[in-house]
């Protein structure tokens, strides 16, 4: 979908290059994140996209055509940008900010006020703000206008200039999942800078770590940098906490569980209290046809025969398929037995995650 | 306590009689000062939008409409008449040079303190050039450039009296009728009326600015909310 071959970018006749002969391929539908300490050229890099900066050298080509022999505007209009600082015209109103680039192709009123509506759903922004002007909302409102103005004419690519750093933590997480959330349904090609490696974790497809001069140290999907990262310029840049951060990004149906100390409601106690001695947990979980009713041990089972008889404890918490192992990790640590139950939907018994089983994972 | 001294010092009878040429040198005054304003600006205008693109003219045309600026406006009326005459023409060549150096400053940086992030968008999303100045650029100016308009009318309506010793000045003609005269009445008539001009043009140029942007008073609001 963009193709970037042997592109350099030098500012001034003499001095290093911002970007020296800088090669990568961007699919469609990924989301790419150049991330990499300031200096190194991801701005630049990306800027070079939609020209607002002129590469010395090299190539760009943007879904079949060089964006080298297009006329800058008309290219611009084809591809969405939003900044930091987002840049929404003060002037004019939420309404009329997200029509800018329909305006600009030449849509019709009709079909501008439509597409406005779509973008207003799409965002989940309050209806009553498009009449207001930017200067009355908030950064994280203004955040998500800047997105919607920026996917207005439905521009297969999509370039992000450290679109969630003005805003605070909170704002920001809230952003980057509803980011993950329409990028799930729309499918853009994205190029993302940040400078916020745990940012580029979260929403990349691939990461591409920049060194300065725009040298790509690697490009690959975030597990695999956290996995194994290409050398010691990564590795310091991933930082600590590495085995951690790639506990977020595997499932837990990603892996195998244990079975553990499982008896049905028919089993006899005798053969109950086997089970949890053999496990040393001292609980063994009730599962009927498949289901996890709970679990029970000596105490409850105490004076009954059949595993039945006894009415089954709740667990305080599950993990389901669909945590990442970073979940399973804090179910484990906060559970008082060192262990997390995985369920399906349905409260369907999946098995058990130890702590020496997630630790099997970080270091492999 | 004003009042009665002034009050004793007017002849109101001449006032009355006087109306219809009082009505006639106010018309004469806001005729030329919005001449003097509206050329100024037509000038003005292309070159605060050159010397705002090019930065190394703006210094050379500061300077110029600066001297100019600083031309004892007696002086420069004097020096005209054996080109132009006692004519209109050489009142508003004196008033328009007068307002160039207000007029270039304010557009000038009116248009610098368009905040860069959105004009890097506007650029980004596909403006051409043309439109970012017209439709990103000259509208948030606009204050600036509407805070200069007003100065610049301001000094005008004060300078206009002085065109009275070439035959011209508006209300200035009363001004000068009554140093001559020894006639106070026509003096004070005057310069009240041009103060009082000048207040009401400043008054209804800042309701022009308000209406031509809403923007801002929005955000004034939430601000104060």
């Amino acid at each position: 979908m963009i193709s970037l071959q042997h592109v350099s970018k030098r500012f001034g006749s003499d001095g290093a290059p911002a970007v020296a002969d800088l090669s990568m391929e961007i699919e469609e539908g990924e989301t790419v994140v150049l991330v990499g300490p300031s200096g190194c050229g991801k701005t630049t890099t990306m800027k070079m996209i939609n020209r607002l900066i002129e590469p010395t050298s090299g190539s760009i080509v943007v879904n079949g055509t060089d964006v080298l022999r297009q006329d800058p505007v008309q290219l611009r209009r084809g591809i969405g940008y939003v900044i930091q600082s987002i840049g929404l015209l003060p002037h004019r109103t939420i309404a009329e900010n997200m029509a800018t680039v329909p305006r600009l192709v030449g849509w019709d009123d009709a079909r501008i006020h439509k597409r406005v509506e779509e973008l207003t759903a799409i965002l989940e922004l309050d209806q009553e703000l498009l009449h207001r002007y930017p200067g009355e909302l908030s950064g994280g409102q203004r955040q998500r206008v800047g997105v919607a103005r920026a996917l207005a004419v439905d521009p297969p690519v999509m370039l992000m200039d450290e679109p969630f750093g003005a805003v605070d933590p909170i704002v920001r997480g809230r952003l980057q999942e509803q980011f993950l959330d329409i990028q799930e349904r729309l499918k853009k090609t994205v190029v993302f800078v940040t400078h916020d490696i745990d940012e580029a974790i979260k929403i990349a497809d691939r990461i591409a770590i920049l060194n300065k001069g725009g040298v790509i140290e690697q490009y690959a999907p975030p597990e695999e940098i956290l996995r194994d990262p290409a050398n010691d310029f990564v590795e310091r840049f991933v930082g600590s906490e590495r085995g951690l951060k790639r506990l977020a990004l595997i499932k837990v149906s990603e892996i195998e569980v244990e079975e553990g100390p499982v008896v049905g409601p028919s089993a006899s106690v005798e053969e109950a209290i086997r089970t949890i001695e053999k496990h040393d947990l001292g609980w063994a979980s009730v599962v009927e046809d498949g289901e996890l009713l709970g679990w029970v041990d000596g105490a409850v089972l105490e004076g009954r025969r059949e595993v039945g008889e006894a009415t089954p404890r709740r667990f305080s918490a599950y993990v389901t398929a669909d945590s990442s192992l970073r979940q399973a990790l804090d179910s484990i640590v906060t559970s008082r037995t060192q262990v997390a139950v995985v369920v399906s939907e349905g409260q369907r018994y999946l098995g058990i995650l130890t702590l020496e089983r997630i630790s099997r994972e970080i270091v492999s | 306590m004003n009042q009665p001294v002034i009050g004793a010092i007017l002849d109101w009878d001449w006032v009355g009689r006087q109306l219809d040429t009082i009505g006639v040198q106010l018309v004469e005054h806001v005729q030329l000062t919005a001449i003097a304003v509206g050329v100024g600006f037509v000038i003005s205008f292309p070159l605060a939008v050159f010397a705002y693109r090019h930065k190394r003219f703006y210094a050379p045309i500061t300077w110029v409409t600066g001297v100019l600026y600083t031309i004892p406006s007696l002086a420069l009326f004097i020096l005209l008449i054996p080109y132009t005459g006692l004519s209109t023409a050489t009142a508003e060549i004196g008033l328009v040079s007068y307002t160039l150096l207000i007029l270039i400053r304010n557009i000038v940086a009116g248009l610098r303190a368009v905040p860069a992030d959105v004009k890097e968008a506007a650029e980004g999303m596909g403006y051409t050039r043309r439109q970012i100045l017209w439709s990103v650029e000259l509208p948030l100016a606009l204050p600036v450039i509407m805070a200069g308009v007003r100065i610049a009318t301001v000094t005008t309506i004060g300078l206009v009296t002085v065109t009275a010793l070439i035959g011209k000045g508006g209300l200035g003609f009363f001004i000068l009728r009554g140093l001559r005269d020894f006639f106070p009445t026509a003096s004070i008539v005057g310069a009240v009326l041009s103060v009082a001009l000048a207040v009401v043009a400043d008054g209804l140029l800042l309701l022009v600015q308000r209406f031509l942007t809403p923007w801002a008073r929005a955000v004034k609001v939430r601000a104060f909310a």
